[in-house]
This record gives C-alpha cells, structure tokens and sequence, in this order.
C-alpha cells in the first residue's frame, strides 16, 4: 500500500455513484424505455457505492497511518483573467473521514432502501437519486476550492428538492420541496455573497491560497463602512451554512423535509447534507479564527436552535418529526462548538451524530413498515415484542443521542459542553445555558419517543383514520399484527448500531487531541483557549466516561428519561394535566414559534410586495417603459417631425437645402 | 469711377439672390426652375472669375470651364428627365408634382 494518494483513485470515488446514478437514471427509467430492471439498478447502484466506500477507507487508511496528504488540480474548466475555475481534490483527515461517513452511511441507506422501496413504483428512480446525492456530496467535501464546494452544494441541495418531492403526487410533499428549495436559497444567497467577496478580494478560489492571504485580508474594512471585511464574509458564508444546515432561523425546512421517503431523510436530512454546513464552516476555520464577532454571532444562532428546536420535539406527534427536531438541536450543537472555536469537536459529533441519527431515522422507518405506515405515536405502544432487531437499535441510538456514557454521542456531547465552558467568547455564558438545557430537553423527548413506541400499551387499534388506510392499502395483509422487517432492513440497522456505540470512545483520542485533523483545522490557540483546556483536562475516553457520570450534563440527561418514564409510563395522565395547564405555551410550541406563520403572512407578503413593486418599477416601468417602449417612441416621434419636411414639393426641399447651407456657412464663418 | 472685386461680388450675390427667390417663388413651371439653377451656377461662376482676376490666380478661371461643362451637361439631363416626365404626367406642372413625398 503506497502512502500516496493517486489523483486517479480519488476521482474514482465521486465518479462511480454518478456512472452507476445516469445509468440507471437514464435506462432505468421510462427515459431510456426501462432497459433495467429492479435488481440490476438496485445491485448497480450499489456496487458504485461499494467501491466508493472502499476506495475512501483506503484513503482515509492513507491519510491516517502514512500521513499521506493530496492537495491538486485535477481539471481546469477556464480561465477569466487571473481567476482560475478548476476541479481539484484536498483530501487530509477532514476530508477523508467524511468521505468515509458519506459513503459508509449511503451504503447502508442503499441496502436498506431495496426493504423500504420494494413497494414503490419509483424504485430505480429513486436509486439514481441517491446515488447521485453521494457524488455530490463526495464533490463538495472533497473540492479543494470554493467553486467546486458551491457546485457540490448547490448540487446536494437540487437531489434534496429531487428527494423531497419524490412522491410528486403529494401534494405536501411538493409545498415541503418547494419550500426547502427556496428557503435554502436565501442561505446560497448570503454564501455566493460570501464567496464573492472573498474571491474579489483574494483573486484566488483555491482553498489555501485564501488561507494564506486571510492574516492580510483581516486588516481591510469593508469599503464605506466600519465593518471589518473578514466578519463580513464569515457572516455571509455561515448564512450560507445556517440554510444548509437548518439553522434558526432558517431551519422552516427541515421538519417539512419529512414528506421525503424515510431513507432520504437518514441520509440527507440527518446524516450528511444538512452537516455540510457545518463541515464548510470547519474547513474555512482559518477564516473564522479572524473574526471574534462572527464566532459570536454562530454561538447566538447555535444555541437558539440547540434548545429551543428540542422543545418542538417534545410536543411533536409524528415519529419522524420528533427524529427531525431532534437532528435540528443536535445540529446547534455542532453550531454551538464552532462558535466555541472547537472544530473539531464540531466535527467528531457530526460524524457521531451521522451514526447514530441515521440510525435512528432508519429504525423509525422499520417500525412505519412494522405498523403499515402509520407514523403517529400515539397509535403505536408495545412494539418491541414484535420487532425485536428495531427495539434493540432504537433503543442504542436514543441511548447515545441521550448522551449516555461510553456511547458515542455521551464523548461528543460532553466535549462540546465542555468546549462551550472553556470558551471566553462574551456569547459563551448564553451558549453554555443552552447546551446544558438542551441536554435535559433532549433526554426527555428522546424518552418520550422511545417509551411511547416501544413500550406501554398497545395502541394500534386505537387509530381513527386506521380502518379506512388499513382497507385501501394493506387489505391483503390480513392480519393488523406489527411484523418485523427484512433483513435488508435490519442488517443496515445493526451495521450503524455498531460505530454508534463504539465510534465515540474508539476515536476520540485521535480525532480530538491527537493530530487527526492537523493542518486542516486551524485555531488560533492564543485567542481561543476553549480546545487547549479541553485537551489539559482529557486523560482517556474511559476516564472521560467515568468523569461524566458526576457532571451535571449527564444528571440532566437522566432527569429527563426519569421524568419522561414517569409522565409517560407510570401516570400517563400527567402530560394531559400538564398541557392544560400550560395551555399558552403548548399552543406556542405545537405552531412552532409560530415561525411558519411568520414567514407565510409577514415576510412572503413583503417579499412579494417589493417583488411587486419591483417588477412595476423596474420591469414595466424603466425596461418596458423606458427602454424598451420609450426607444421606438422617440424614433416614431422624430421621424414624424421629420416627415413634416417630406412635402414632395421641389420647392421645399430647395428652400431646406438653401437654409441648411445658410446654417452651416452662419457656422463655419462666424461660430468657428 | 473704377470696378473693383466689391462690384463684381454684389453682381454675384445679387444674381444668386434673385435664383433663390426664383426657385422658391417659381410655382408653376419647371423650365423656369432650371433656368433658375443655371442663373445660380453663374453667380458662383462670376465670383470665381472675379477673385482669379483680383489674385491673378488663373485656377478660379479653369473652374469656371468645368463648371459650365457640368452645367452643360445637367441641363441636358434635366430636360430629358423633364420630357420623359411630360410624357408620363401631360404636364410639368410643379405644384402637382409630389409623388416624392415618403
């Protein structure tokens, strides 16, 4: 095994999922008149998928062991000036191990979506999609300058769109699309003003060239304002990143997002795109090093979302909704550890975060299939006699969401609590609150979720709309007995089940404190104390586990399924009680802040008025009007003054011409 | 009393002065519109001769030559153009001739 890396290996690894994703997009399809059949685009797809995945754990092999490092252009499209647009690679342990997470993570979505897709009539479609969603998401954590990222970015957000209207008959799954569509516009809009004026500034895409110019470009201010011109562009670029990746208050998105199949929403919507922000924000750490008020700005935003998006998941219903606020809190976590100048530990917990959360995602979508697509929890209870693979999965993925120790999510977790609290940034105190509320709030609905599912009665005749779905969908079942899944189904549950426990405690060493992330992330370690502390007060994962259970985070972590149990399991009337009690902020919460309504009636009625508005002034009025109209009218009037001249007379046109020399002598002789 | 170059220049700028009026008073025929042309073109021949005399420069002289050739020339022209016109219109009437109007 050589220790370098060859341009060809790595251009393999994005290339394979788009050759297998055209060829059964395109033949396998009514496009190419359905060439392929189910199983070959099922087994082609992931054969591409297979051998990416391989190819990236021998890089990261590589990267790990040999030190080995690849940073080079691989094409280049064009040349505009001195602007060099190319395709390259940067691949250092940063990229490597998200390559591995990508690929690992949408292996196991292929696998499990033959189980969860064998039904539907868009089963080759939907293969081609996903797919084509690793390559762009290879593209974008690989590229090693910014247009590559936004191609790589705007590309993962188009296969979302794709995904989350997937069923395009529905027509909540086509509002959900075209609202995350346009939402995440409003982030691109602030990350392509980010990029840009990075690149007008610097005159380089290329990720290190900037880097090496960013200590000179923090010096300038931006023209006409007092503003320094570093804060400026990371703001933009992290509005970039707050789309992406749901962060308040642009999360509106994401829980609408779960109109998508329940693989998409692993693997998209948990796992890996919505964690591009928060890996983009990683990379450009260089940057936000520079910029103490940016980092401020991040901590305000992470932490709203940490706690105040895992108190939507306490009142939610659907299984998949509570899943969604929960990847949304998880992702102010990360956002909270950026802010706290720890990307790393930003990192580590995103890639903790794609196990487990994926994980999760997947067991709540074999227990949809387990009571025939019924996604209320009220109507659920008591499954885990009937799906036992499901109950144990479920159950160690809420387990290290929860934050319990030796499981992957406690050593995230607890590393940015700790980050936030070493952190002397003025945000840090607000970030600090959050993070530790949050950790109660999410022990609880995680408990809530689990308990209601799983275990107490069973309440699966209960449901009033079951008779009638039960007849029109299922009337061949017979039986209304919850089943559990396919292996197709449980083999991914449990293959994820295994680094969500163990990922955690086997990596953290390296991967926080040893030098796994040497020369990709950068922290200005003078300023920012917050990962110098943590590594003064690490001695051992195992050390840290046993450390953890006399920290306030994990008490909290166990007040929450405490009282969860016990509102839940022991006096289920209690929540009732509770939620009569409190009646206004129940209310509050089941309209999300009323966040929707907000932009539904006050900013889309602005937004459409200034378009309006716009549209009559600059449109009709000066490109219409002015331009357009106004060019022929002022030929048509001067023409018809000039046609006042045209008598046809000799006479007239002499007298014009005896004048117009009359005209022109007056001018040479006596003006000249 | 003796010429001089103001005499000849006042006979020139009288004779092109009574052309332009007669061009532009000239409403009825088409002849006279000619003959005035011929009467301006010899206005400026006029000058011409008066300003070689006055310089002793014998260049004003030899246009005048061309310039009476291409008078020449014009008038025969025009006539052909205004027999070909009489012949289509039966007369040369100049204020019915409009058919150049756009």
């Amino acid at each position: 095994m050589c220790a370098t890396l060859s341009a060809s290996t790595l251009l393999a690894i994005p290339l394979l999922p788009l050759a297998a994703s055209a060829t059964v997009g395109i033949f396998g399809t009514k496009l190419g008149g359905n060439l392929i059949g189910r199983l070959a685009a099922h087994s082609l797809t992931i054969f591409g998928v297979f051998l990416a995945f391989v190819l990236s754990a021998i890089t990261l092999n590589n990267v790990v062991l040999h030190d080995a490092r690849f940073d080079d252009t691989i094409y280049t499209w064009m040349v505009l000036g001195g602007l060099k647009m190319e395709i390259g690679f940067l691949v250092d342990g940063l990229t490597a191990m998200m390559m591995t997470v990508v690929t690992f993570v949408s292996l196991m979505i292929h696998i499990y979506t033959i189980g969860y897709m064998q039904e539907d009539k868009g089963y080759n479609r939907f293969f081609s999609y996903i797919s084509l969603f690793t390559f762009s998401m290879l593209m974008l954590v690989m590229s090693n300058n910014m247009l590559q990222l936004f191609f790589g970015w705007e590309a993962v957000g188009l296969v979302s769109y794709l995904l989350i209207g997937f069923w395009f008959n529905k027509p909540s799954a086509n509002f959900a699309n075209m609202k995350a569509f346009l939402v995440n516009r409003v982030g691109d809009f602030g990350f392509i003003l980010g990029i840009g004026l990075l690149v007008s500034y610097s005159g380089t895409l290329n990720y290190h060239e900037n880097f090496e110019q960013a200590a000179e470009l923090s010096r300038y201010l931006l023209p006409g304002t007092h503003w320094m011109l570093m804060t400026v562009i990371c703001i933009c670029l992290f509005i970039g990143a707050m789309g992406k990746s749901a962060q308040f208050p642009l999360h509106v998105w994401l829980p609408d997002s779960m109109e998508g199949p329940t693989p998409i929403s692993a693997l998209i919507h948990a796992a890996t795109m919505v964690t591009a922000g928060i890996f983009m924000v990683a990379r450009m750490s260089p940057l936000f090093e520079l910029s103490d008020t940016a980092l401020n700005f991040i901590l305000v935003i992470g932490s709203i979302t940490a706690l105040f998006m895992g108190f939507l998941g306490i009142v939610q219903n659907d299984i998949k909704r509570v899943v969604a606020y929960s990847t949304l809190s998880q992702l102010g976590y990360m956002t909270v550890a950026l802010g706290a100048s720890a990307y790393s530990v930003a990192v580590f917990h995103l890639m903790t975060h794609a196990f487990f959360k994926a994980l999760l995602f997947l067991a709540a979508g074999s227990v949809i299939m387990g009571v025939h697509h019924n996604q209320d929890i009220r109507w659920m209870g008591g499954l885990r006699k009937y799906m036992p693979i499901t109950w144990v999965t479920f159950l160690l993925g809420s387990l290290a969401l929860i934050g319990t120790p030796l499981f992957s999510g406690f050593y995230s977790k607890d590393a940015i609590i700790m980050a936030v609290h070493a952190s002397q940034l003025p945000a840090a105190g607000l970030a600090y609150f959050s993070v530790l509320a949050g950790v109660f709030v999410t022990a609880f609905y995680s408990s809530r979720l689990y308990f209601l599912v799983f275990h107490g009665s069973e309440r699966m005749d209960q449901n009033p709309d079951k008779h009638h779905a039960h007849h029109t969908h299922h009337g061949h079942h017979g039986t209304s007995k919850p089943h559990e899944s396919p292996w197709v189904v449980t083999v991914p549950l449990v293959m994820l089940a295994i680094p969500s426990v163990l990922i955690g405690y086997l990596t953290i060493s390296s991967i926080l404190f040893g030098d796994f992330f040497y020369g990709s992330i950068l922290v200005n370690s003078e300023m920012h104390k917050a990962m110098e502390m943590l590594r003064e007060e690490f001695h051992g994962p195992a050390r840290m586990a046993f450390h953890g259970l006399t920290s306030a985070p994990f008490w909290l972590a166990l007040g929450g399924v405490v009282s969860a149990y016990y509102m839940y399991m022991v006096n289920p009337a209690l929540p009732t009680a509770i939620r009569k009690r409190f009646q206004i902020v129940y209310t509050v919460l089941e309209n999300k802040y009323y966040m929707d309504w907000f932009n539904e009636n006050v900013l889309a009625p602005l937004v459409r008025g200034l378009g309006t508005a716009l549209w009559r002034a600059g449109d009709q009025g000066v490109i219409d009007g002015a331009c357009v109209n106004g060019s022929w009218r002022l030929v048509g009037w001067v023409s018809g003054v000039v046609r006042k001249f045209q008598t046809g007379y000799l006479y007239d046109y002499a007298l014009t011409m005896v004048l117009g020399v009359f005209v022109l002598m007056t001018y040479f002789v006596w003006l000249k | 009393m003796t010429l001089t170059l103001g005499h000849f220049l006042s006979l020139g700028a009288i004779l092109f002065a009574l052309s332009v009026v007669g061009i532009f008073l000239n409403r009825k025929n088409l002849i006279v519109l000619m003959m005035a042309i011929e009467l301006m073109l010899l206005a400026v021949n006029t000058n011409f001769v008066a300003f070689s005399y006055d310089l002793g420069n014998m260049h004003g002289q030899i246009f005048v030559f061309f310039i009476m050739t291409v008078a020449a020339a014009e008038s025969a022209i025009g006539l052909a153009i205004l027999v070909l016109l009489f012949r289509n219109k039966s007369n040369i009437n100049v204020d019915e001739l409009n058919s150049l109007k756009g």
